[in-house]
C-alpha cells in the first residue's frame, strides 16, 4: 500500500537537496513541495541544476545530502517503490527507433509487468490519445521530431504514473509541435496526475504550471505563481527597438527618468525594455515625447504585461532563454552542458 | 549471471523475492527479444554480423591462405576456421558496446532505470541477445568453412565443444565491451577504443598464422595471451591433438574476465549518467 493513499501529503517533497560533481556544485540545497494533482514548473537556464534535480527525484542519481520524497516514498531508501509511482520523459526521445510506435509502447508495458493483453490495449489507448494511430505500425525512425517526443511521452505514461517528470519536454520542437505538446500535457494534468516540468522557456512555465520555481546556479531564487512572479517586476513594461544601435545610449538617457526600474538594453538586437509600474499609458506618452525630442528613431514602441523573461531579468540580471537574443552573446560562456554546471562553477568561484 | 541479478533492498509491500527473480528472467527475455528484433531490422547490423565474417573466411582461404605455411592436417582452411571463429565472436562485442553507448546517450537507459523492472535485465538481456547473435554467426562461418574444404576431424562432441567455447569467449569479450560502452558512453569513442585493443589481441595470436612465423619479441606476447589459448583449444577440439594445458589456461582467463568485468559493467550501469 502506498503511504500517500492514506495521507494527503505533497506528491513531491524536497528538503535541502545538494549534489556536486567534483568541484561543480550542481544543487546547493533546494527545497520544493508539490501538492498532489498540481503542476510545478522548474524554470532555469542550462546548467542551473534542473536535470540533476529530476535525476535525483527519479532515482537515477543519489543526492549528496538532503531528503526527497515522491508519492510518499524516500527516493534513496525506497527507490524501488518510487519507480512504481513515477513516469519520466527526458530531454531526448528515449525510444527504440527500429521498433514501431506500438512495439515500443508494448515493450515498455511488458517491462512494467503488465499482462500481454493489457500491455497491448494500453499501447493502443495511448497511441489513440497521442494521435499516433496512423503511424503506429511504422518504425519510429521515420517519425517527425514532434511525433517521437509524443511517443516518448506516451511511453512515460504506460505504467499509469501518479507523479510524472518531464525534463524539457518541448526543447528542440518546432512551434506547432510545441503547442501540440502543451495541449497533451494539459489533458494529462486534467486527469489528476502530479507533474514536475522543467523548462527554459518562460512561456511554457507560464502556460502549464500552477506554481513556478526559478532555479539558477543550483539554488531556488524565487517561487510562486506566474502572477506573483510577474508582480515582482512591478507592473507594465515599456519596450521598443532602436534600429540604429549607436543611439541606444541616447534612448536610455531619454527615458531613464520615466521608469520605475533601470532600462535594460540588449545591444545586439537594440531592444530596450523598462518597468513602468502602474503609470502605464502616461509613461508611454512621455516616452514618445522624450524620444522624439532626442531625435532617436524607434520601432514597435509599446506597453506590455511583464513576461517571465522580465522576471528572470529582474531576479538574476540575465535572461533565461539560451536561444533568446540576450543570451546569444553569452553563449561562449554558457556552453557548459546540460548537467552542468561549468557556468555554475565559474559563478561560484 | 547471478552476480548481475543482485537486486536492491525493497521496502515492505514490494514484490516477493520469488516474484523479483521471475521478473529478472522475464525482463531479461523482453530486452533480449527487443535487441534481436532491432538486429534483424537493421541491414547494416546483418551485414556486419553475417556478410563480413563470410568475406573474411573467403579472403583468408583464397587470398592469404596460399602464402601461409601450416602443418595442420587438412591444410590452412582447417587451421583458419577455429581462429576466425574466435576472432568473429570477439568482434561481435563491438555491437554490444556501441548499442549500450547509444542507449545511454539517447536516454533509453535512463528510462529503463526509472522503471520498476529488474535492474539486471538491461545487461543480461543484452548479453543473451548477443549470445544468440554470436551462435548464428559462428554456425554461418562453420557452414561456409565446410563449403570451402574445412572438416571437423575429432568427432561431433568436441565440435560442439568448439562452438560452445567460441561463444563463451565471445561473451567474455562482450562483458568487457559492455563495461567500456557504459563507461565511455560515446559510440564513436567506444568503437575507436575497441579497435585499439581488440585488433592486436585477435591478430597477434595463433588465430590466423602460426606464431612461429612472427618475430621473437612478438611471439612472447602472442604465445601468452588468452586469444591464443582459446584458439589453440578450439583447434584441438576441432581437429584433435593435445588439449589439457590450453583448455585450463582458457578457462582460467575466461573466468578471470567474467569475475572482473561483470561487476564493473554492473557498476557502470548503476552509475550511468
Amino acid at each position: 500500500m502506498s503511504e500517500s493513499e492514506t495521507t494527503s501529503g505533497p506528491a513531491i517533497l524536497v528538503e535541502g537537496l545538494t549534489k556536486s560533481f567534483g568541484e561543480v556544485r550542481a544543487l546547493r540545497g533546494i527545497d520544493l513541495s508539490v501538492p498532489q494533482g498540481t503542476v510545478l514548473g522548474v524554470l532555469g537556464p542550462n546548467g542551473a541544476g534542473k536535470t540533476t534535480a529530476v535525476r535525483i527525484l527519479t532515482t537515477l542519481m543519489l543526492p549528496d545530502a538532503g531528503r526527497a520524497v515522491v508519492d510518499g516514498y524516500n527516493v534513496v531508501r525506497e527507490a524501488a517503490a518510487v519507480r512504481r509511482s513515477i513516469g519520466l520523459a527526458g530531454q531526448s526521445a528515449a525510444i527504440q527507433e527500429e521498433l514501431t510506435g506500438r512495439e515500443n509502447l508494448e515493450l515498455i508495458g511488458r517491462l512494467y509487468h503488465l499482462s500481454k493483453s493489457y500491455a497491448r490495449s494500453r499501447a493502443a489507448e495511448l497511441l489513440e490519445q497521442f494521435d499516433l494511430v496512423d503511424a503506429a505500425d511504422r518504425p519510429a525512425k521515420g517519425f517527425s521530431g514532434g511525433m517521437q517526443r509524443r511517443l516518448d511521452l506516451a511511453a512515460s505514461l504506460v505504467g499509469n504514473p501518479r507523479v510524472l517528470f518531464l525534463d524539457e519536454p518541448t526543447t528542440g520542437l518546432d512551434p506547432r509541435s510545441r503547442l501540440g505538446m502543451w495541449a497533451i500535457i494539459r489533458s494529462l494534468v486534467a486527469d489528476g496526475t502530479t507533474l514536475l516540468l522543467t523548462t527554459q522557456y518562460l512561456d511554457e512555465a507560464d502556460e502549464l504550471a500552477d506554481e513556478i520555481v526559478v532555479i539558477d546556479h543550483g539554488l531556488v531564487i524565487a517561487a510562486g505563481t506566474s502572477e506573483q512572479l510577474k508582480d515582482r517586476v512591478g507592473g507594465d513594461v515599456l519596450e521598443f527597438t532602436v534600429p540604429d544601435r549607436t543611439r541606444c545610449s541616447d534612448a536610455v538617457t531619454a527615458i531613464s527618468k520615466i521608469g520605475e526600474s533601470e532600462p535594460h538594453v540588449d545591444e545586439e538586437t537594440g531592444v530596450i525594455s523598462m518597468g513602468v509600474g502602474s503609470r502605464g499609458s502616461d509613461a508611454l506618452i512621455e516616452a514618445v515625447r522624450t524620444l522624439d525630442n532626442a531625435a532617436v528613431e524607434t520601432r514597435g514602441l509599446a506597453l506590455r504585461r511583464p513576461s517571465l523573461d522580465d522576471v528572470f531579468l529582474a531576479l538574476t540580471g540575465h535572461a533565461a532563454e539560451e536561444d533568446g537574443p540576450v543570451e546569444r552573446r553569452r553563449r561562449g560562456r554558457r556552453r557548459g552542458g546540460q548537467q552542468g554546471g561549468k557556468d555554475t562553477a565559474k559563478a561560484a568561484s | 549471471m547471478s552476480a548481475v541479478a543482485a537486486a536492491p533492498a525493497r521496502p515492505s509491500g514490494g514484490p516477493s523475492l520469488v516474484t523479483q527473480a521471475r521478473w529478472a528472467v522475464s525482463d531479461s527475455l523482453m530486452i533480449a527479444k527487443r535487441n534481436l528484433l532491432v538486429w534483424i531490422r537493421v541491414p547494416a547490423y546483418l551485414v556486419f554480423t553475417v556478410i563480413q565474417p563470410v568475406m573474411f573466411v573467403l579472403l583468408f582461404v583464397y587470398v592469404f591462405g596460399g602464402a601461409i605455411p601450416v602443418s595442420t592436417p587438412g591444410g590452412y582452411v582447417n587451421f583458419l576456421i577455429p581462429g576466425i571463429t574466435a576472432q568473429t565472436a570477439a568482434f561481435a562485442s563491438f555491437a554490444t558496446a556501441i548499442a549500450l553507448a547509444q542507449e545511454l546517450k539517447k536516454g533509453v537507459i535512463d528510462r529503463l532505470r526509472s522503471m520498476p523492472m529488474a535492474r539486471s535485465a538491461v545487461l543480461t538481456g543484452r548479453l543473451a541477445a548477443d549470445t544468440v547473435r554470436m551462435v548464428v554467426t559462428i554456425l554461418i562461418i562453420v557452414g561456409v568453412g565446410y563449403a570451402v574444404g574445412f572438416r571437423f576431424l575429432n568427432g561431433f562432441g568436441p565440435a560442439v565443444g568448439m562452438v560452445v567455447l567460441a561463444t563463451v569467449f565471445g561473451l567474455a569479450i562482450c562483458t568487457i565491451a559492455a563495461f567500456t560502452g557504459l563507461a565511455i558512453g560515446d559510440e564513436e569513442s567506444v568503437q575507436a577504443f575497441g579497435l585499439i585493443w581488440l585488433f592486436p589481441l585477435t591478430f597477434v595470436s595463433s588465430a590466423f598464422v602460426p606464431i612461429s612465423t612472427m618475430p621473437g619479441w612478438l611471439q612472447a606476447f602472442a604465445k601468452n595471451q588468452p586469444v591464443t589459448y582459446v584458439v589453440d583449444t578450439m583447434r584441438a577440439l576441432a581437429l584433435g591433438g593435445p588439449i589439457a594445458e590450453n583448455m585450463w589456461k582458457s578457462i582460467a582467463w575466461l573466468a578471470g574476465i567474467f569475475i572482473v568485468f561483470i561487476p564493473l559493467a554492473v557498476r557502470a550501469y548503476r552509475r550511468a549518467a
